[in-house]
This record gives C-alpha cells, sequence and structure tokens, in this order.
C-alpha cells in the first residue's frame, strides 16, 4: 500500500446543471486492494463507478490513473474490467464468443486466447459452458461468465456495479466468497459497489461508506464497526442503538449526555460539539449488557421487556429507552438460558467505550430536545 | 383463446359475442375485396365479374410484353431499393441519435421527422413539386428517390427507436469497456440486437414506395412511371385485367417479404432471445 492506483481528486458530478450528485470527491485506492464504496441506493455509487469506467464524465476536478489523469481516456483504451447489475451479457454470441470479444478486439493470437478463455471459464467454475447462449443460463451463472469476461483480457483494474443484486441470498453468499477468491489469486485491484453492509463487511479490505453523494467515512470494514466518526456511519453499517441526548459536559475524553427524559448517559466523545448541543448516541445491540456490574458500567438503566425475538444463534430482546421505542440487546444463545418474559423489567446498561456520542443525526429544526 | 373459462358471466359471453362479430366485419370489409379481386386476374375473358368462363395467364404475359409495365416496374424496384436503403440508414442514425437522453429539442425534431406520416400526402407532394422543380429533380428518379426517403424514414426511426427502447444500455457499455471503439460496439453489438427493428423499419418503408402513388404522380414525367402509376392509368384508360395481375405479383412480393422477415425473426429468437 504505498503509491494510489487510481484517484479521484476533488471530483463533482451533475447531470442537470443544478443539483451535485457527488460532491467534492476524493479518495484513494490502492494496488491490489478490495475497495468497496458502499452506501443507499440514489447516493451516487454508480456515478462514481461510471466516471472511473469512462462512461461519463466529470463535471469537475481529476481523476488519475497511476498519477496521470485519465479524464480524457475513452473508455475503451481504460483497460478496465467492468461487471454490472444485470449481466450485461451480448444475447447473440455464445458464452465462448462473449469471452473472445475483448481478446478479438485486442488481436491477440487465436491460440493464445482459446487458452485464456478456457482459463478464465475454469476460474469461475464454468469450464463446460462455452457453448452455451447466455439465455440458457440461470442468473448466477450468467454473472459468472461476466466476471470471466472482465478479467479475461488481464485488465488493470475491476469494477463491478451491484453484481449480485438481482440474485438470493444463497447465490449471493456463494459468489462473494468466489469473487473474494479470484481476488486473492489474481491480486488486481477491485472497486466494488453495493448498497449491502453485510456484502461490504465480508469481501472488502476498506469500504467507503457513501451517502448523497459524500464520503461520510472510509476505513477497514472493523474500524467502521467498531469505530464509527459519525451518526449516519453507525446506522447503515451494522445494527445500531440510537439515542438522541444533550451534552451536559465534555471532558474531553469522555462526556456526560442528558436523554429527553432527564436521565444521564457517560459516553465516548467521538464527534460533538460544546455543552448544551444536541448529539447522537450510538450503542451496538451486542454491547448492551444484562443486570450489568455497577462498577465498570456507570450506565444503567431499568427497561421494560416488550417483545423477544429469537434468531438461532442470539436473541434479540426489544425494549424501549426513553424515546426509542425500540431499543435492542443481542444476547448470544449459548449454555446460559435467558428467562425473561415480555413485560418484566429488566436491568440493562452498557460501558463508556461502548458507547459513542456522535453528531446530531437528522436536520437541526425536525429534531426533539 | 376460444375456449370460454366456465365461471364467464352473461356480460363476458356477450362482450365475446361483440369480439366475434367484429372480427369477422374486419374480415369482410378489409381482406374480402382483396382475395375475391385477385383471382379475377386469371380471367380468361377481359371482364371484372364471376362465374369466371375460364383460366388463363393472358394478362400476366400481358405485363411481360408490354414495355410501360416493364419500366415502371424496373422503376419501382429502384426507387424501392434506393430509398429504402437510404430510409434505413438515415432513419437509424436519427433513431440512434435520438435516443441519447441529453439531446435538446428531441420532441420538435421528432415532430418533424415524422410529418411525413402524418400531412396528407397530397400537401406533400404540391410542396415536394414546386421546391424540387427548383433544383430539377422533377421529371427524373433521384427525385422520387429522395421523396420516397423522405416518406419511408419516418417508419424505420419508429421501429428502431422501440427497438432500442428493449435495448440495455449497458450492453454497448460493456462493449465499451472491454476495448472496443463506438464504432466497432455499432456494427457488432447494438445493431446485431436492434436488426428486428431496422428489418422492419426497412420492409415498411419498401412497401410504401412500393404502393406510393400521389406524390410519383406529382413528380414523375412518362420515363419515371412507377407500377402504382401504371396501374392508375391503366385503370383510367383501358380496363384490363392487366392491372389485377399487377396487383395480385405485388401482394405475393410483399407477404413473401413479410413472411420471411418473421421467419428470420423467429429462427433469431429460438437461438438466443427465448430459451430462458
Ligand atoms: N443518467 C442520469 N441522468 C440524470 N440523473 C441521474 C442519471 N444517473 C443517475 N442520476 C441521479 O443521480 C443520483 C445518483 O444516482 P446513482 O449514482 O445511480 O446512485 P446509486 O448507484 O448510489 O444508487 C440519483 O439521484 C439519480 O437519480
Ligand atoms: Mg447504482
Amino acid at each position: 500500500m504505498d503509491k494510489p492506483h487510481v484517484q479521484f481528486i476533488d471530483v463533482e458530478k451533475s447531470y442537470d446543471g443544478e443539483t451535485l450528485v457527488v460532491e467534492k470527491l476524493n479518495l484513494d485506492i490502492f494496488s491490489g486492494e478490495f475497495l468497496t464504496i458502499l452506501g443507499p441506493s440514489g447516493s451516487g455509487k454508480s456515478t462514481c463507478l461510471s466516471m472511473l469506467a469512462g462512461f461519463e464524465t466529470a463535471t469537475c476536478g481529476e481523476i488519475k490513473l497511476h498519477g496521470k489523469s485519465i479524464n480524457s481516456v475513452a473508455p475503451h483504451k481504460r483497460n478496465f474490467g467492468v461487471v454490472f447489475q444485470n449481466y450485461a451479457l451480448f444475447p447473440h454470441m455464445t458464452v465462448f464468443d462473449n469471452l473472445m470479444f475483448p481478446l478479438k478486439v485486442r488481436k491477440i493470437p487465436l491460440a493464445d486466447a482459446h487458452k485464456k478463455v478456457h482459463r478464465a471459464l475454469e476460474m469461475v467454475w464454468m469450464g463446460g459452458f462455452a457453448d452455451r447462449w447466455p439465455s440458457q443460463l440461470s442468473g448466477g451463472q450468467q454473472q459468472r461468465i461476466a466476471v470471466a469476461r472482465a478479467l479475461v483480457f488481464t485488465p488493470d483494474l475491476i469494477l463491478m456495479d451491484e453484481p449480485l443484486g438481482a440474485l438470493d441470498r444463497q447465490l449471493r453468499e456463494q459468489l462473494q466468497q468466489e469473487i473474494k477468491q479470484i481476488h486473492n489469486e489474481l491480486g488486481v485491484t477491485f472497486v466494488y459497489v453495493t448498497h449491502d453492509q453485510n456484502e461490504a463487511m465480508t469481501m472488502s479490505d476498506r469500504v467507503a461508506i457513501f451517502n448523497q453523494g459524500v464520503i461520510q467515512q472510509l476505513a477497514t470494514p472493523d474500524s467502521l464497526y467498531e469505530c464509527p466518526m459519525n451518526a449516519f456511519v453507525a446506522e447503515f453499517f451494522g445494527t445500531n442503538n440510537r439515542l438522541i441526548g444533550k451534552v451536559l459536559q465534555d471532558n474531553g475524553e469522555t462526556c456526560r449526555v442528558e436523554l429527553k427524559d432527564g436521565s444521564q448517559v457517560e459516553a465516548l466523545a467521538v464527534n460533538i460539539h460544546e455543552a448544551g448541543t444536541r448529539t447522537t448516541l450510538a450503542i451496538r445491540p451486542e454491547r448492551v449488557l444484562i443486570q450489568p456490574n455497577r462498577d465498570d458500567c456507570p450506565n444503567v438503566y431499568k427497561v421494560k421487556v416488550k417483545e423477544l425475538t429469537y434468531r438461532g444463534d442470539h436473541i434479540r430482546i426489544h425494549t424501549s429507552l426513553c424515546e426509542n421505542e425500540d431499543f435492542v440487546v443481542k444476547i448470544s444463545n449459548n449454555e446460559k438460558k435467558v428467562n425473561m418474559n415480555p413485560g418484566e423489567t429488566v436491568e440493562i446498561g452498557w460501558r463508556v467505550e461502548d458507547c459513542r456520542a456522535l453528531d446530531p443525526y437528522c436536520s437541526d429544526s425536525v429534531c426533539p430536545i | 383463446m376460444w375456449q370460454l373459462s366456465p365461471h364467464t358471466t352473461l356480460l363476458g359471453k356477450l362482450w365475446r359475442c361483440t369480439f366475434l362479430v367484429f372480427c369477422g366485419a374486419v374480415f369482410m370489409f378489409l381482406v374480402l375485396p382483396v382475395l375475391i379481386v385477385l383471382p379475377l386476374s386469371f380471367n380468361s375473358e377481359p371482364y371484372f365479374n364471376y362465374p369466371m368462363p375460364g383460366f388463363s395467364w393472358r394478362w400476366y404475359q400481358n405485363i411481360v410484353e408490354n414495355e410501360m409495365w416493364m419500366v415502371s416496374a424496373k422503376n419501382s424496384i429502384i426507387v424501392g431499393l434506393a430509398s429504402t436503403a437510404l430510409a434505413v440508414t438515415l432513419g437509424t442514425l436519427a433513431a440512434l441519435g435520438l435516443s441519447k437522453p441529453s439531446l435538446p429539442l428531441k420532441k420538435l425534431i421528432v415532430g418533424i421527422l415524422i410529418s411525413p406520416m402524418i400531412v396528407p400526402l397530397v400537401i406533400t407532394g404540391v410542396g415536394m413539386y414546386i421546391f424540387y422543380a427548383k433544383y430539377n429533380l422533377t421529371g427524373n428518379l433521384p427525385g422520387i428517390i429522395i421523396a420516397h426517403t423522405v416518406i419511408g424514414t419516418p417508419f424505420v426511426l419508429i421501429s428502431v427507436t422501440a427497438a432500442l427502447a428493449g435495448f440495455n444500455l449497458n450492453i454497448a457499455r460493456a462493449g465499451q469497456s472491454l476495448g472496443a471503439t463506438p464504432t466497432y460496439v455499432f456494427f457488432k453489438i447494438t445493431m446485431p440486437l436492434i436488426m428486428p427493428g431496422i428489418i422492419y423499419g426497412g420492409l415498411l418503408a419498401f412497401t410504401s414506395s412500393l404502393d406510393e402513388l400521389v406524390v410519383v404522380m406529382f413528380l414523375a414525367g412518362v420515363e419515371e412511371r412507377t407500377i402504382p402509376m401504371q396501374m392508375w392509368t391503366g385503370l383510367r384508360e383501358q380496363l384490363s385485367p392487366s392491372v389485377l395481375a399487377a396487383a395480385t405479383i405485388l401482394v405475393i412480393l410483399l407477404v413473401g417479404l413479410l413472411l420471411a422477415a418473421e421467419l428470420l425473426r423467429r429462427r433469431r429468437e429460438r437461438y438466443f432471445v427465448s430459451a430462458k
């Protein structure tokens, strides 16, 4: 991870000349990494990928490849493999001809090209399908072929735009593994777009979380999950409990926050302003303790159990805490039996380091407090 | 389709009756006249009524031996093929350009391009006559070819636009990302996939040229007469079943072309569209 492979420098994009779909994007992608752009639908992910592939031009800013600007390089000269959500195979060509297409264009000698095609098909476990027509393949098989076609010509970069979005969950998980394995084998740089946080979490080296055309946070999956820097990231990446409060006292490392019902919380001061301003507290459901020991847990509250949901490996306890009507506690389903019933009152709590005080989640005028 | 489901209501049955009556009426007024008239071209006597006294090829022979019919056939074919080639090229290019979402004034351009379909042919004909005369495009084939190109282009534009609407833009993008120039992508990917639309548009343009009479009457001299014009004069001067013989040949030719296109489409579909 030394010199960036791809750089976005102050890239902006507007389709209509008024609204910015991508705002001042700065992003370095390193050689060989699996970088995922994750965000809700409409956040500008595809637009970013289209600009990188050259299908759309940036309104301003620069995209660099190996330090050289590629703003004026046509898509067919970029040597990037692109995989789309709806497969985009050529329906009037067999699987074999689909894979031969990029090789023919590059005038690779025939014998060599055949070898490459077969190697690429083997790589996606589709060795026996060379003579099929795309319409004779299932969705998952078509996408495997599309992946093979995107890597058969040893591209500089592989771009994928929600490639598994149209597949069912089981197939999706299988292809996630296969794609990840291809990445490990080839060591080529991947830029992957998805709106599925599980996909981003399991596949990526780094994830850029996008919202409204702005990168909210760029980090490894574990640090995004453990240390979200703002309320959007905490909400979007993994499950989260959100509490809205007002900063009472900023102690540097930690702070005291008052909730709407008057109770107080001791939290990590991550992204807050001066005392008196609003803040969002983020607590992961599995970090909430039942009947905590008051010595190492300054935050203890009595809540009423509303509902228990059984999830096999864990159990979710739905409670309401302050104005959050669905405060969730996850406890793992191990030998310690959960004996709790809806309607009971229990004590819950969390450690200071598991509760992060972040920016106010919604716009100033709308929020309570 | 013909079977009524057991829970059809009275209203449903009435509706079905109306539907069948309507179909019958369409058949009677649209198809029957053609079917009745065509056999008369084999009449051994120069009359237009049944029962026919005998069968003969004489009217077909008449056409082949008559120089005027042969000249008009040649003209029709030249004009038809040339104007179709031009209409297909221009119509396809126009449809491609108009499929770009960012194009300004799109509706206006489409309106102008398809106006020959909407404006009565007489008006188009008068306008062309006045305008083309200035550029020496009356009384010669190039003038008629240009006129028929104008008339045929909207058919191609509309059918190719429809074909492009079902075309996934990402397929062309995939082609580019794989290293093909836009031109290569067009000829190897886009064009084969919208080919049914191009062929249908071309067939419609060709048939419209083949039986277009009004504009030809304005622009053609004796030397440039086409089959419809020859039929028209034939009908006015001496009414003979030769006209019917020519019409029969045209009908068979056009039906044959449409069938061929349909077969072509089915064969392509068997390969790569249906299967699923
Ligand atoms: N070709 C286009 N023309 C105009 N607006 C577009 C176009 N493509 C995308 N947009 C708009 O840009 C925004 C971002 O879209 P997109 O990049 O596709 O988001 P995502 O892939 O994250 O769902 C959306 O509001 C969308 O409506
Ligand atoms: Mg998208």
